[in-house]
């Protein structure tokens, strides 16, 4: 598809006349660069509870933003009116960032070379909505069904479609169309009048509604979640103080997010305020562990064609055989630091200013077998998922808290434990790695990341991982 | 600077034609809400300006009901033409919903605004010149950079600021509109000493910028705090009484408030659920959510359903008084709404509070820290690890080792844990230093023990 049939060119007529008299505007005051980022985002929702679809939403935002980078700063404006007349008035506000005559002849506009991580024809906010109901009803029916002490169960289904336009000042034009769905199911169960125990579980990505269908179905989704609350009935105290931890595949990844990926973001590190600002080279994990930021990924939550400054996402390495390699670099960051860029460019909104950000972020597989590796243990505690996780980058201290755990017994898992905070150190707590599972899984598409108070949606992956040493949370 | 093509002024006029439209397509009630902000915001990093944002947006939600079945939806488009395809969605997509029989809007009679001046919202910081904006960013910047040689870097300061709008109208009558401002200064400075490195932040906020603490006390107080956390250890495990201060207590309401949410409740997913009249708190704990207190960042003249705010005791001495209820979870609960509505621009109705906190004691926090012999000071608190449904408590910590009545040496990659049960019961101080920056606000309090997990 070319320019004129896109989106934003056939919706609300904008040429590429227009997108270059309103960069020109943008750089009228003297400023260095200048990019225009338009976005009309439809979403969908349906929650069920108790058994009843109490809400089903629909709606549509649009914007543009414009920025301007004079030097080392950024002005920004933005609008939700896409007339000219506004769109000119957010660019001179953006504009006002540098004080000068105009300066930068603008580059003529050039589409971006054409690639689909995600070819979905029709996304799942196209179809129709009864469809998409009764996929939440069938989550509903199958976690009440999954167990007799399941008395709570919640479905929430979401869904998104949002069309994107970059236009830069460097001559950068490129558009995109980005579908996103998502299941989640929370459960409670109880057994008699005990105290009720939570399950949670969900997932989806850049994928047709067949997905639900096919691949990871609602009753998939609804028996893990019933699961999870039913497995807590049992839980004991979880233990106190450092022990041998041991990671389950896939969503245990979020690890890897809060302790190395948020402190290898280039803004950060520019500024010298990361744990690991100026590592580059060094040890910071086991040589076992080599960790990959990848956007390229098909269909997967994290993954996008471009980023959200018009570059194409890659696969960034981040730590290989344990040794730092690189930074997560946007725009900016770049620019200043003469770094070439690694497509991590991401942004909530319009109405939001660029930065560098995760993709999806995992470890390579090692080569134990996953049995082996909680054979080794004589006594720690194996975590099998997680409700999230955060990060103080600059101390480089890290939490991430287990939402179903087990006792390791002599190489056995025994008993669940009861929700617990894991903490560590970025720099220091994957060098306590002694073992990597054959197993690498990436996570079922739920992940939601925050910073500077803006969310965008991001993945992760580990393989069963043994680590020495680790602080747990618990009151035993 | 605004970008609204329909000011303010207008969109009460808007609110009530879509909920006329609503009706007129099958509605058999309707509500609109209608949201606008202006934001402005000046980022400074060592003594230069590196953000400017400066901008505004709108938008407007409908929630139907056909019947006993509710239909939502949203659009930034209030054109015409986007309020008509607004209406024809919600209208829709309440015939694929189920009948929900407790689904509705308020009673006639719970309707009402409050009268007076909730002096939230003040135009002077919009006449304060950008210059002068960003002027003030960089002298809390500056103090906080001249503290102490240890601050050696910064990821700066900022000044932001913001207007909002919001109307709401319903198809009983209601129509309401406020608006309210704020603007704040921060400073996060960073402290470096033989390798170990910690940031940490302070902040001032206030409705008008005449309200807001002075820039360089911002960036010394910001200094300060990010000193006092250098060269932290990780300590033993032990159980000890552990102090939070104002910022990390308010982080436990957060906790409480999550527990007396009205939906938590219904469900049975809040280990409060059926505790009204017990005694779950120590009798020193008297909580409060008021959203009529003039000025404050948590007050406004009604809920999001259109029924005035009020004060509800939600623990007196000790004892659960009330949930925080909603329409919807007052019927589900055979209750009368709190006034606690919240919701953004559509949907229905979820919870939210007023100006939530716990009443002030008399003790001051080096009193209370002067009675303990080894304890844990606690400055910030990360991660997610609290269920309300059972009430396990188990977070990441930051803070200062008190030894013999005194903040002894900083600690960090510990966690502290146990359960909200115990936490309650086992409150043993509160402080006198109760401040209202946020629409949560505690004073310091002491818990007679807790796990800290460390070594």
């Amino acid at each position: 598809m070319s320019f004129s049939d896109s989106f934003f060119a056939t919706k609300f007529g904008i040429s590429r006349r227009d997108l270059e008299n309103y960069l020109s505007e943008a750089l009228g005051r003297g400023g260095d660069y200048a990019d225009l980022y338009f976005e009309y985002l439809a979403t969908g929702s349906i929650s069920i509870d108790e058994s009843i679809v109490k809400s089903a939403t629909q709606g549509v935002s649009l914007g543009v933003g414009v920025r301007v980078i004079a030097g080392e700063r950024t002005g920004y404006a933005y609008s939700d009116d896409l007339s000219p007349e506004k769109i000119r008035h957010a660019a001179q506000v953006a504009a006002l960032i540098a004080a000068g005559p105009a300066k930068v002849e603008q580059t003529p506009l050039e589409e971006g070379r054409k690639r689909n991580l995600y070819p979905v024809l029709t996304a799942p906010s196209e179809t129709a909505f009864k469809e998409r109901v009764e996929l939440a009803q069938r989550a509903d029916h199958a976690a009440r069904a999954y167990d007799p002490r399941v008395f709570q169960v919640q479905v929430t289904y979401a869904d998104s479609l949002r069309q994107v336009l970059v236009a830069t000042s460097d001559g950068m034009l490129n558009f995109d169309r980005q579908p996103l769905a998502r299941m989640s199911v929370f459960v409670l169960a109880r057994a008699g009048d005990g105290v009720p125990q939570q399950g949670h579980s969900g997932g989806g990505g850049r994928y047709e509604l067949e997905f639900f269908q096919k691949e990871r179905t609602p009753e998939y989704f609804a028996g893990e979640a019933a699961r999870q609350a039913i497995v807590q009935l049992d839980a004991v105290e979880a233990p106190a103080g450092e022990q041998v931890v041991v990671l389950g595949p896939g969503w245990p990844g979020v690890l890897l997010h809060e302790a190395v990926g948020h402190g290898l973001e280039a803004d950060f590190n520019r500024k010298g305020v990361s744990a690991f600002s100026g590592r580059i080279g060094q040890q910071v994990a086991s040589p076992l562990c080599t960790v990959i930021d990848d956007g390229t990924i098909g269909g997967r939550r994290g993954s996008l064609n471009v980023d959200d400054e018009g570059n194409e996402t890659q696969r960034n390495v981040l730590i290989e055989n344990g040794i730092l390699r690189g930074y997560l670099q946007d725009k900016l960051s770049s620019r200043i630091t003469k770094a070439t860029p690694t497509g991590s460019g991401r942004r909530e909104s319009y109405e939001h200013i660029p930065m560098p950000r995760m993709t999806n972020t995992f470890m390579l597989a090692g080569d134990s077998d996953p049995a082996d590796i909680i054979r080794s243990v004589p006594r720690g505690l194996y975590c099998a998922n997680f409700a999230g996780g955060q990060v103080d980058i600059t101390s480089g201290n890290f939490v991430f808290s287990a939402s179903e755990s087990y006792l390791i017994e002599d190489g056995k898992l025994t008993r669940p434990v009861r929700n617990a905070t894991l903490i560590g150190n970025g720099p220091e707590a994957m060098k306590y790695v002694s073992l990597v599972g054959n197993d690498l899984k990436l996570d079922e598409g739920v992940g939601m990341c925050g910073k500077e108070g803006q969310s965008v949606p991001v993945g992760v992956g580990i393989p069963t991982v043994r680590i020495d040493r680790m602080t747990v949370g618990g009151t035993a | 600077m605004t970008f609204a093509a329909v000011s303010y002024e207008a969109l009460p006029e808007i609110a009530r034609d879509v909920v006329k439209q609503a009706v007129a397509a099958g509605a058999s009630d309707a509500e609109c809400t209608i949201a606008e902000g202006d934001e402005f915001s000046a980022n400074v990093r060592m003594g230069e300006l590196e953000t400017l944002k400066e901008a505004g947006s709108r938008g407007a939600g409908l929630r139907v009901l056909i019947g006993k079945r509710m239909g939502a939806s949203y659009t930034s488009d209030l054109t015409p033409e986007g309020i008509r395809q607004m209406v024809r969605s919600a209208i829709d997509l309440a015939a694929l919903t189920t009948e929900d029989p407790h689904a509705g809007l308020p009673e006639p009679a719970e309707f009402g605004s409050l009268t007076g001046d909730l002096q939230l919202f003040s135009n002077e910081t919009a006449k304060l010149p950008t210059e002068e904006r960003i002027a003030i960013a960089k002298r809390a910047e500056a103090a906080a950079l001249a503290v102490d040689a240890r601050i050696t870097n910064s990821e700066g300061a900022s000044f932001d600021s913001s207007v909002n709008g919001r109307v709401f109208a319903n198809s009983r009558g209601f129509l309401g509109a406020y608006r309210s401002s704020y603007c704040s200064v921060s400073a996060v400075p960073v402290a470096t000493e033989n390798g170990s490195m910690e940031r940490d932040y302070w902040f001032t906020i206030a409705r008008n910028y005449k309200g807001l603490e002075d820039a360089e006390t911002v960036g010394r107080k910001a200094a300060a705090r990010a000193l006092r956390r250098l060269g932290a250890v990780k300590v033993e495990t032990q159980r000890v009484p552990v102090v939070f201060e104002p910022r990390t207590a308010r982080t436990l309401l957060g906790n409480i408030f999550d527990a007396v949410d009205g939906r938590a409740i219904y469900r049975n997913a809040s280990f409060l659920a059926g505790k009204i009249g017990e005694k779950i708190a120590d009798e020193r704990i008297t909580l409060v959510d008021d959203g009529t207190i003039p000025g404050l960042f948590g007050s406004s003249p009604f809920d999001d359903e259109g029924v005035p705010t009020r004060r509800t005791a939600v623990i007196e001495r000790g004892v659960l008084k009330s949930y925080l209820l909603n329409t919807y979870t007052a019927r589900k609960l055979d209750l009368k709404t709190t006034g606690n509505a919240s919701r953004g621009i559509t949907g229905n109705a979820g919870i939210g509070h007023g100006n939530f906190f716990i009443e002030a004691g008399t003790r001051t926090p080096e009193e209370i820290i002067r009675g303990i012999k080894n304890g844990f000071f606690v400055t910030e608190l990360i991660g997610s690890g609290v269920n309300i449904v059972t009430g396990d408590y188990s977070r990441g910590a930051v803070g200062i080792w008190i030894r013999d009545g005194e903040l002894a040496f900083p600690v960090s990659e510990v966690t502290i844990a146990g359960t909200l049960q115990e936490m309650l019961n086992g409150i043993a101080e509160i402080g006198n230093d109760l401040e209202f920056l946020s629409s949560v606000s505690a004073p310091t309090i002491m818990l007679g023990e807790m796990t800290v997990a460390g070594r």
